[in-house]
């Protein structure tokens, strides 16, 4: 991929949190770095030993692959590798990689002097992975309690495991993040139509500036949240979507073991009515 | 536009309110142990996780004295009147009574049934109640082992020292008109259907027992709907309705019975699925059989707003535990309570007794006391 002509000004040296100059180099436009290196092997592995186990499953299904974790016997110990080990150990290679690469973000953003806005945010998306995968099943005592790599095997945990709750629409941290990620759309389908709404204007006339953006707004709802606030907006409701999925199913069995509809009883039973 | 500085001071007010309604969610939270159950293959989710002392074995009360050995003469020869345990030993008989009395009126005593001045007397409604009880109760024992299995029951199980069982229902009444305040029957958190916005009387529905249920099956067979099937998704609301009863008076959740990839699959359900349908049975079975029978000789304060008797659903015996009394098979000291019911004796013949008279006709449609 050739080199665009201002690119080069932003190609600097340093940043690195390990590995100093030896990866700090650039593959085409990629960076490399250190954790470039680390993510490329555990990410690689991690596919390999997806594809080695799906291997020895019983299917080529691409929809049937699974890869399970193991039974609640191993506790949080290793399991042979046909009985759980191969979730295990992808599992490890996947947080490697995630982890990783999170922290080339970090170096980029410092090469750039730019804050770390975007690796927050991508540590949000691990953070959840994680609740799943590690905090839920070392809370519960077994990584038995992971899901199962697998596109239709994972939506069957999905179930069971919300059906656990008799209904996991009343999960509190649930309807928090469901609201969450559809004001996320709405926001960004708001945002996405402004903006384009702006710059595609009446043939022959000019592209209209943010404060036709504004303007638009302040006529609509009384209020323009403004060109940066909406990107603050956007981080804001997708971290917290994220976040509270995580809480959601981090709770969920470590913290509450009934229905979750009945969690709400403490509401029903406040001194003020009860 | 606002300065990163303006809004750190702003922070801490916002900090300290995450606190408190994050310690008021905690609040709500179970923080005891928990222990978990694996009930289906690694990955499918088919676990149970529940806190650990929730399914204990119940203090129960013990025999009143050493069961007497079998033998000797007969209640039904010795005693006047002895209509459902007659073949039963006399020792036998007076232990039973006196573990009876135990359980459902210890603080009446003999007198809740039996008039002291003349003990054969049936004047007593309560006594013609108790015998279609221990009827109820054979008949759990001997017809209903499936459900029952050997663990078994006795009064005790449902009455737990109270002259009625503290989880028992009965019809609502009349229907709400018009729609101010009106919920339709749902939309009130209620034990009955584990506090969701569910329709909650769909134990009438279901477990009423002398009317043909309805099917509790909803799901669907075909893509579109057909003749065969017309069911909406408002048919399907009882149906889970009655799920969520079942749920929170055994204290377990839907992947207990179901594997939620498909709820009406039974090769991939898991074995006490079967526990329950044959449950389900049984419950319609003791209501029609042995309860809605003694209708008519019930008193005004104990039958519900259409005047039909308090009735039997899972809470009614479960409490709250998968086993219920956690297990403890009680009825193994009461031989008499496990054999099969003696014929000889309706409840309806014997309500009908009651209302019209001795030597009133027998009833045309009579509930047979035996399956």
């Amino acid at each position: 991929m050739a080199l665009l002509s201002f690119e080069r000004k932003y190609r600097v040296r340093g940043g690195t949190l390990l590995g100093g100059d030896l990866f700090d180099f650039w593959v085409g436009p990629f960076y490399v770095g250190f954790f470039g290196v680390v993510t490329a092997i555990f990410a690689s592995l991690g596919t390999a030993l997806i594809l080695y186990a799906a291997s020895q499953g019983p299917t080529w299904n691409p929809w049937l692959i699974s890869i399970a974790p193991p039974d609640l016997s191993y506790g949080l110990g290793f399991a042979p590798l046909s009985e759980g080990g191969f979730w295990q150990v992808i599992t490890v290679c996947a947080i490697i990689s995630f982890t990783a690469w999170a922290l080339r973000e970090v170096e980029i953003c410092r090469k750039l002097g730019m804050g770390y806005h975007v690796p927050v945010a991508f540590g949000v998306a691990i953070f959840a992975y994680v609740s799943l995968v590690v905090i839920r099943p070392v809370l519960l005592g077994g990584w038995h309690f992971g899901f199962p790599y697998g596109i239709f095997s994972h939506l069957d945990w999905v179930s069971n495991t919300g059906y656990q709750y008799l209904h996991f629409h009343y999960n509190p941290a649930h309807m928090l993040a469901v609201s969450f990620f559809f004001t996320t759309a709405l926001a960004l389908a708001l945002h996405g139509a402004l903006v384009l709404s702006a710059v595609n204007p009446a043939p022959g006339e000019d592209v209209k500036s943010p404060e036709y953006e504004d303007t638009f707004f302040r006529d609509l709802i009384g209020y323009s949240i403004g060109t940066l606030g909406i990107h603050r907006l956007g981080l804001l409701l997708a971290l917290n979507a994220g976040f509270w999925s995580a809480v959601c199913i981090i709770i969920s069995g470590p913290l509450w073991t009934k229905g979750w509809p009945e969690w709400w009883t403490w509401w029903l039973n406040l001194p003020i009515w009860s | 536009m606002t300065q990163d500085g303006d809004l750190t001071r702003t922070r801490l007010p916002l900090a300290a309110l995450a606190v408190v309604a994050g310690s008021l969610a905690l609040g709500g939270c179970e923080l005891a142990p928990k222990v978990s159950q694996q009930n289906g293959y690694r990955g499918t989710g088919m676990d149970q996780i529940y806190v650990a002392d929730s399914e204990i074995r119940e203090e129960v009360p013990g025999p009143p004295y050493e069961l007497p050995p079998p033998g000797g003469q007969t209640a039904g020869e010795f005693y006047e009147n002895v209509q459902v345990l007659s073949n039963v030993s006399v020792d036998e008989f007076n232990y039973l009574m006196a573990a009876l009395t135990e359980w459902v009126s210890p603080e009446q005593g003999c007198n809740y049934c039996h008039n002291p001045a003349n003990m054969a007397s049936d004047e007593i409604y309560t006594k013609s109640v108790a015998r279609s009880m221990i009827q109820m109760t054979q008949a759990a024992n001997t017809n209903w082992s499936d459900h029952v299995g050997t663990t078994g029951v006795t009064c005790w199980t449902c009455h737990r020292g109270n002259n009625i069982p503290e989880a028992v229902w009965t019809l609502p009444g009349e229907p709400q008109r018009g729609i101010v305040g009106n919920r339709n029957g749902q939309n009130e958190p209620v034990s009955n259907t584990a506090y969701s916005s569910l329709p909650q009387y769909s134990v009438a529905r279901y477990l009423l027992g002398e009317v043909e249920p309805e099917d509790i099956r909803v799901v669907s067979k075909t893509m579109h709907p057909t003749e065969a099937n017309t069911l909406s998704t408002m048919e399907t609301e009882q149906s889970y309705a009655l799920m969520m009863h079942m749920s929170d008076s055994l204290g377990v959740n839907c992947t207990y019975c179901h594997n939620t990839q498909s709820f009406a699959d039974w090769n991939i359900s898991t074995p006490p699925r079967a526990t329950a349908w044959h449950g389900i049975r049984m419950v319609r079975n003791l209501n029609g059989g042995y309860i809605t029978p003694l209708q008519p000789i019930f008193p005004d304060n104990r039958v519900g707003p259409m005047g039909d008797p308090y009735k039997v659903n899972c809470t009614t015996c479960h409490q709250g535990q998968n086993l219920p009394l956690g297990g403890v098979a009680m009825v193994a000291d009461y031989p008499a309570l496990q054999r099969a019911p003696q014929s000889g004796w309706l409840p309806s013949q014997a309500a009908m007794d009651m209302v019209m008279g001795t030597g009133a006709d027998e009833p045309e449609d009579g509930v047979a006391s035996t399956e």
